[in-house]
């Protein structure tokens, strides 16, 4: 029996908007219209469901058959919960990320940094019961990009989540502790509210840390939750 | 209460996932009524928008061997395209609209280089019974704007549907 409790509305001022001045590409992107604000129905409360054996996981992306890659390597690890803190097990995550010059593994990028023929940049895990997630890397180097003048991008690590629900898609970046580019980052900077951005800072674990092998990242993942009733429209609370 | 993770941009280099033959969702073997699903992706100023993810998500029908999720990339040309099978009736939104059934539509959400977020919407298939009466698509009072979300139909199991981020002829996204 599927779940078709509405998500519960996202809070004003933590998700950036479309209309970005910061960040050039969304000049000619972002919508200009207002979105109509849809009902929730099977379509909206339920989504893909992928299991490993179709989708196999790529744990350790710090190697490949024929070598190790350049850099840092990391473990990264968190939970994925909901808004309520329950746990979201068995959901995917897919990641990708530049390699540790700040190159990804990718035509379009031609930024005059070396490619790691030891590199390929992409993985996909899966939480487990409690919604813990763990991978390997490298750690991903800043580049730099062209939105304007001396633009660099932070230290980043793309993810990709569908969660249980077509409506708890969630494409994020995960940043580094300390890192002296997020103030300068337009695509980070225009999220409105600060603890919002915070969060998507992963934090230095020396508990995660593996002695002799790879420094530790924890970095946690919130999906949106539901409303406690099936017969609660999101819309009804008409605060949007 | 904790606060859902903020949304970032996909970017340009997401083809780094997987999304070759993604775009087929009958590859796992499912059979029945096959359609193809075309469309085109441009911008503010009429441009190709070429460096898109597309995805599809339909909960029915339900068959083995369908997971009712697709992936896409757009190609130069804004293009893209999947394999699919016909989507049915869905069961109706609960709430103030009744639960009137809804017409045939897969879910589509459009990530790229310059959203910040996703963007969501849907696509209905011109010729099928219930735009009418569909709750969705009810929502939308200026007819052209309610024809962003129905794809022409283009053959006998071909769909086609040209969708416009922003501007003159923008399609219609939703807030969910």
């Amino acid at each position: 029996m599927s779940d078709l409790r509405a998500f519960r509305p996202l809070v004003p001022g933590t998700q950036p908007e479309y209309d970005a001045d910061v960040y050039g590409s969304t000049k000619f992107r972002a919508p200009k219209q207002q979105l109509l604000q849809v009902p929730t129905s099977l379509t909206e409360a339920t989504g893909p469901q992928f299991s490993p054996s179709r989708y196999p996981s790529i744990i350790d992306i710090s190697k490949v058959e024929s070598g190790e890659a350049q850099g840092q390597r990391i473990v990264v690890e968190g939970q994925v919960t909901d808004e309520d803190g329950r746990p979201v097990p068995h959901t995917m995550i897919e990641i990708w990320q530049a390699n540790s010059t700040g190159r990804y593994h990718h035509d379009g990028d031609q930024h005059d940094a070396p490619l790691d023929p030891h590199f390929q940049g992409a993985g996909r895990v899966f939480t487990d019961e409690n919604g813990m997630y763990r991978y390997i890397s490298i750690k991903p180097g800043a580049y730099p990009w062209r939105n304007h003048h001396n633009a660099w991008r932070p230290n980043h690590i793309h993810y990709s989540l569908f969660g249980p629900g077509f409506a708890t898609r969630l494409i994020t970046q995960m940043y580094f502790d300390g890192d002296p580019l997020l103030k300068y980052d337009p695509i980070y900077m225009c999220i409105a509210d600060a603890g919002s951005r915070e969060r998507l800072v992963a934090g230095f674990d020396l508990d995660l840390t593996m002695p002799e092998w790879a420094l530790g990242y924890r970095f946690n993942i919130v999906l949106r939750g539901r409303n406690a009733t099936p017969f609660e429209d999101s819309n009804d609370h008409g605060d949007h | 209460m904790s606060i859902t993770t903020a949304s970032q941009t996909i970017g340009p280099y997401w083809h780094l996932l997987p999304f070759e033959g993604w775009n087929d969702l009958t590859r796992f073997g499912a059979t029945g009524d096959v359609i193809t699903i075309t469309g085109r992706i441009t911008d503010g100023t009429g441009a190709a928008a070429g460096d898109c993810c597309v995805e599809i998500w339909q909960p029915r029908p339900e068959v083995e061997n369908f997971d009712g999720f697709g992936r896409a990339a757009t190609d130069k040309d804004g293009g893209f395209s999947f394999t699919t099978l016909r989507p049915e009736p869905v069961p109706g939104v609960h709430g103030r609209l009744g639960n009137v059934q809804q017409a045939p539509h897969v879910g589509l959400t459009i990530m790229a280089r310059g959203l910040m977020k996703a963007l969501q919407t849907r696509i209905y298939f011109e010729g099928d019974a219930g735009h009418d009466q569909d709750p969705v698509l009810n929502l939308i009072e200026d007819p052209a704007r309610r024809a962003t979300l129905v794809a022409k139909k283009t053959g006998a199991a071909a769909y086609h549907l040209d969708i416009v981020l922003q501007g003159a002829g923008e399609t219609v996204f939703f807030a969910i």
